[in-house]
């Protein structure tokens, strides 16, 4: 790969060790995809995950004296205070997340302690070339917003912050955003979970970038959320085109850039039915001891909708919902906070459900809106059955799921 | 019949050595049991099986951006990452990974390996010199 002087300086390290370390993991990178350059990148989105590895990388950053270069937005690990105030975390579980914090402040990160950046706080212009780790972030700034990022892991999306710049491969380039696959959906695609489900046809579609065709023209940023952070649950996909929706697909030609579909993928009702019965979701009909929201973080818009449908009411078991620390200060000044803890629930800022916080529902059994929710938190004990957000309010509502 | 060598590609430095287990889907490496190396994803292809020591042979990796890396750093922290991976789709997300946690890596490897290859063969992964070696 051809290294400009600067970079050379830096791979010699004479930027500091953490910065040679950073570019040193990203030539790597280049050379297995046979990136002929690094370009500059102008914002970043770390995916911080607060579990062992993240923290070992990020605090080796910091003890080389790494610092970022392009300030990144992070991803939650989880609150803190909440989870130590409430004595839902052990001592160690705490000093985990306070090292984690540490670490990123030091590196100079954004601490905004959020998995979709594209909402509010972290939203890149078309054509900026960024790095941007987390599921659902990637193929959003890609297809939603025209900005270009591979799907970067956590710890390269840290390298790129650190060093600034980029391989140039990918999805970085004009012609491999082109579509590969087209998806003719003819399933029913009502609400927002639906995108979730169409998501998660990860091993139906297969690899390459998908085109859908089938979903009007008018796709919800919950909806697009909700499809991005599935598709990258059951699969590999750095974007998506949806044909008279997504920016790059204006028509049917423009998404595939004048070639043939490599392969025709039909998604039904039954496709649906399958994935979520037999492979996603615990069966229903069963009483629940909890239920589980946020995964990725709740908008304002579906907490609106929460507090409405628990006006006057009172939950059975326990709701949790999982937002922004943004968005829950929103949703304070709105009134929502009190109507969703008046009927027992609770909106907890700066949290991911797969984090320690969450150990006490270890063999437990709740309702999620998230495949995704419920795909991760497995290894920690955790199950779900997988309902659209409605279905879950009335079952936290009645204590069992349909 | 001797040993077979091909023709591959290097993604991580590292030269690995074991049985060859193949899985048809995809892998997330933080659904695999750190102690003993099993999936334990629902509905995947090698579930129940260990990936610990082996010469793993998959398309690629999928899913999270985050734990991708922590599922491999787990299985190191046990001994139990793979001997080496042989993929097809590499992406960056476990590309960054296998540079990280230093796991020999290869891909674009001669067609006629995967017409040849199966599940137990004993297999010699360079990434260095970019060869394969099926041994007897």
């Amino acid at each position: 790969m051809e290294l400009t002087k600067d970079l050379r300086d830096m791979l010699d390290g004479k930027f500091g060790e953490g910065a040679r370390l950073a570019l040193k993991v990203q030539v790597g990178i280049g050379e297995c995809f046979d990136a002929p350059r690094m370009v500059p990148v102008t914002n970043a989105h770390v995916a911080l995950s607060n579990q062992e590895a993240d923290l070992w990388f990020a605090e080796k950053m910091v003890k080389l004296g790494a610092r970022a270069k392009i300030s990144p937005t992070v991803n939650p690990g989880f609150c803190l205070a909440y989870f130590k105030d409430k004595n839902m975390v052990t001592d160690e579980e705490a000093e985990h997340m306070r090292r984690t914090h540490e670490a990123y402040k030091a590196l100079g990160c954004r601490l905004t302690y959020n998995c979709t950046p594209y909402m509010d706080t972290n939203i890149p212009f078309p054509n900026e070339i960024i790095a941007f780790s987390e599921s659902s972030a990637t193929p959003f700034v890609n297809s939603v917003w025209g900005a270009r990022t591979n799907r970067e892991s956590a710890q390269s999306a840290l390298c790129a912050a650190i060093t600034g710049v980029v391989p140039e491969y990918g999805l970085l380039l004009d012609e491999n955003r082109k579509g590969d696959i087209l998806v003719e959906v003819r399933a029913k695609m009502e609400g927002d979970f639906a995108f979730s489900l169409l998501g998660y046809m990860g091993k139906k579609i297969g690899p390459g970038i998908p085109v859908f065709v089938g979903l009007g023209n008018y796709v919800s940023p919950e909806s697009h959320r909700n499809l991005g952070a599935e598709l990258n649950t059951s699969g590999a996909y750095g974007m998506y085109h949806i044909v008279g929706v997504t920016p790059e697909a204006p028509t049917l030609e423009a998404a595939f850039g004048g070639k043939k579909p490599l392969r025709t993928v039909v998604i039904t009702d039954e496709d649906f039915e399958r994935v979520l019965e037999t492979e996603i979701s615990d069966p229903g009909n069963r009483k629940i001891d909890f239920a589980l929201f946020g995964c990725p973080h709740t908008s304002t818009m579906e907490l609106m909708h929460i507090a409405s449908r628990l006006e006057g009411k009172k939950l059975e078991v326990p709701l949790w919902i999982m937002t922004s620390s943004l968005t829950k200060t929103n949703a304070e000044k709105m009134g929502l906070l009190d109507a969703i803890r008046a009927a027992g629930g609770e909106v907890i800022a700066d949290t991911c459900s797969d984090q320690p916080c969450w150990h006490l529902y270890r063999g437990k059994v709740g309702v999620t809106e998230s495949p995704k929710c419920a795909y991760y938190p497995r290894k920690r004990g955790l199950e779900f059955v997988i309902r659209d957000m409605d279905t879950c309010i009335d079952a936290a509502l009645k204590g069992e799921v349909e | 019949m001797g040993a077979r060598t091909f023709s591959c590609h290097k993604i991580a430095e590292g030269i690995g050595e074991g049985e060859v287990i193949i899985s048809k889907d995809e892998i997330m490496f933080y659904l695999v049991r750190p102690e003993t190396g099993e999936i334990i994803e629902k509905a995947h292809d090698i579930e129940g099986r260990s990936v610990a020591k082996k010469i793993l042979i998959f398309p690629g990796g999928k899913g999270s951006s985050v734990v991708q890396s922590d599922g491999l750093y787990q299985l190191m922290m046990n001994g139990n990452q793979p001997a080496a991976m042989v993929i097809q789709h590499p992406e960056t997300v476990l590309v960054a990974g296998a540079i990280i946690m230093e796991i020999p890596t290869v891909d674009r490897v001669d067609p006629e390996f995967y017409e040849v290859v199966k599940d137990g063969d004993r297999v010699r992964v360079d990434a260095d010199s970019s060869v394969i070696t099926i041994l007897d």
